[in-house]
């Protein structure tokens, strides 16, 4: 009898999709891949809510707004093996710079000042800051995943790169940890 | 008076010259032994702890150790290799390192470290996210605070190459940062051209020189293809002895 596919689930929250994109550089690995993995919630199935338990949750991003926060749980409590794909999800990435970069005593109002009011290159006249109810309410400051649920492993690299990403997902599939050679770790 | 003995590293004999230290005897015979704030041409001044190994039972810092005749070396080994992994760690989570906005990424030496050491998962330290400055009124440097891991280099190097004194530490404890002898640093007489401006002195991207940015395509910069420590321990790249340090510590030790 063969083994039971995997279910992978992956999610992008506060990311810029970049490490979903590498997850395509496999190239065609990602049909070998598919032999041993089934995805179920993830934009490549555009599954917004889990079918059912996954083994595996790859997250991209940490959490800039409360509906991330939830996302992040939700994955949490549905995968067995939760990953913090990409430096966005492992120390915030390039959504953190708003919490310490900027000098401020307020930097979440100074980062949404600069965006819609005072930067010369806004034309703004009401300076309105968007604030419909249908947006996720944006945290104090951005988390990292660690800070919001336990994560069991971390594949660095902004983005990794497809040949990262398919040897540590290969690992995983196999319930092995993704040990990474150190030619294989990068931070950028 | 010349003397030579040996010391045993990880079971292999090393020769010693006269006044060596573990970190000087090891480079000769090609033994990398990691280090952050200690670089050719600078009084060493064990600041980091990077360089850590066990000398006779005891951990001490290989980079201002002299070595003594039978001296039995533990460089590497698991134990010193986590005790490293930590402290390359603390340094990450100390500033603010966004190594994919960073102009030094891919020749900087502390990423080059973690890389060396494999540190690719979570650490149980909190990221610190510090609220640092960033100096940007020189008209050919910058100083951004938030990459620095206060190896002292740019102190020494300004002090004992330069003859300037243009940096020193300020603060103490966690609040310890660098400062420059001015409001700012173009109120020094820092200039693009001293050697603690050059490329060599700052191993992290702290000390920028301006419109030189990303000069090296990624692929091509420092560490992409070798990792940190192949100068030492590949025979073409090897150093073979330290004419500046030498200089340095004759001319610098005056305080
Ligand atoms: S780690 Fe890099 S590639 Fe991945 S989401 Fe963040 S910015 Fe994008
Ligand atoms: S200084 Fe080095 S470790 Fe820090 S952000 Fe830049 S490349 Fe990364
Ligand atoms: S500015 Fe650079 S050289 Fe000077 S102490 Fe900081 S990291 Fe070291
Ligand atoms: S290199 Fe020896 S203490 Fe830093």
């Amino acid at each position: 009898m063969s083994r039971r596919k995997k279910r992978v689930a992956t999610v992008s929250l506060a990311g810029c999709f970049g490490c979903h994109m590498s997850l395509l550089d496999m190239d065609e690995r990602i049909l070998d891949l598919l032999e041993d993995v089934e995805f179920d919630r993830s934009p490549l199935t555009d599954f917004k809510q889990f079918t059912r338990r996954c083994d595996i949750g790859l997250v991209e991003g940490g959490c800039c707004n409360e509906e991330n926060v939830h996302t992040l749980q939700e994955f949490r409590n549905h995968c067995d093996v939760l990953v913090a794909v990409g430096q966005c999800a492992i120390m915030g990435g390039l959504p953190v710079m708003r919490n310490a970069i900027m000098h401020s005593d307020d930097p979440l109002r100074e980062c949404l000042d600069e965006a819609y009011a005072s930067s010369p290159r806004v034309y703004n006249p009401s300076n309105q800051i968007p604030n419909d109810p249908a947006l996720p309410l944006l945290l104090d400051k951005v988390y990292t995943c660690v800070d919001v649920v336990k994560i069991d492993y971390q594949i660095p690299g902004c983005p990794p790169s497809g040949d990262v990403l398919y040897a540590a997902l290969s690992a995983l599939i196999h319930d092995r940890p993704p040990e990474l050679d150190h030619a294989s770790i990068r931070y950028d | 008076m010349k003397r030579r003995f040996n010391i045993v590293v990880d079971g292999k004999s090393v020769t010693v010259g006269d006044g060596q230290t573990i970190m000087d005897a090891c480079d000769d015979a090609g033994v990398y032994i990691p280090r952050l704030c200690d670089v050719e041409g600078l009084v060493p001044q064990g600041s980091c702890r990077v360089c850590t190994v066990k000398a006779n039972g005891h951990t001490v810092a290989a980079c201002t150790q002299p070595a003594e005749a039978g001296m039995q070396v533990e460089n590497d080994t698991l134990e010193i290799k986590n005790y490293r992994r930590d402290l390359v760690r603390m340094l990450f989570h100390e500033g603010n390192h966004l190594c994919p906005i960073c102009e030094a990424s891919g020749r900087c030496e502390l990423q080059a470290m973690a890389y060396r050491l494999g540190i690719s998962q979570a650490t149980k330290y909190p990221y610190l996210q510090p609220v640092r400055p960033v100096d940007a009124s020189h008209p050919d440097i910058a100083l951004d605070n938030n990459r620095c891991i206060l190896c002292g280099r740019c102190i020494r190097a300004s002090r004992d190459v330069d003859g300037k004194n243009v940096f020193e530490y300020v603060g103490r404890g966690i609040h310890k940062r660098i400062g420059v002898n001015a409001e700012n640093l173009a109120a020094t007489d820092a200039s693009i051209d001293d050697y603690a401006m050059s490329l060599e002195v700052c191993p992290v991207g702290c000390i920028i020189r301006k419109r030189e940015g990303y000069f090296a395509p990624v692929g091509e910069r420092q560490f992409d293809r070798r990792p940190i420590g192949t100068e030492i321990t590949s025979p073409r790249g090897r150093r073979r002895s330290r004419p500046r340090r030498a200089q340095a510590q004759e001319t610098g030790d005056g305080e």
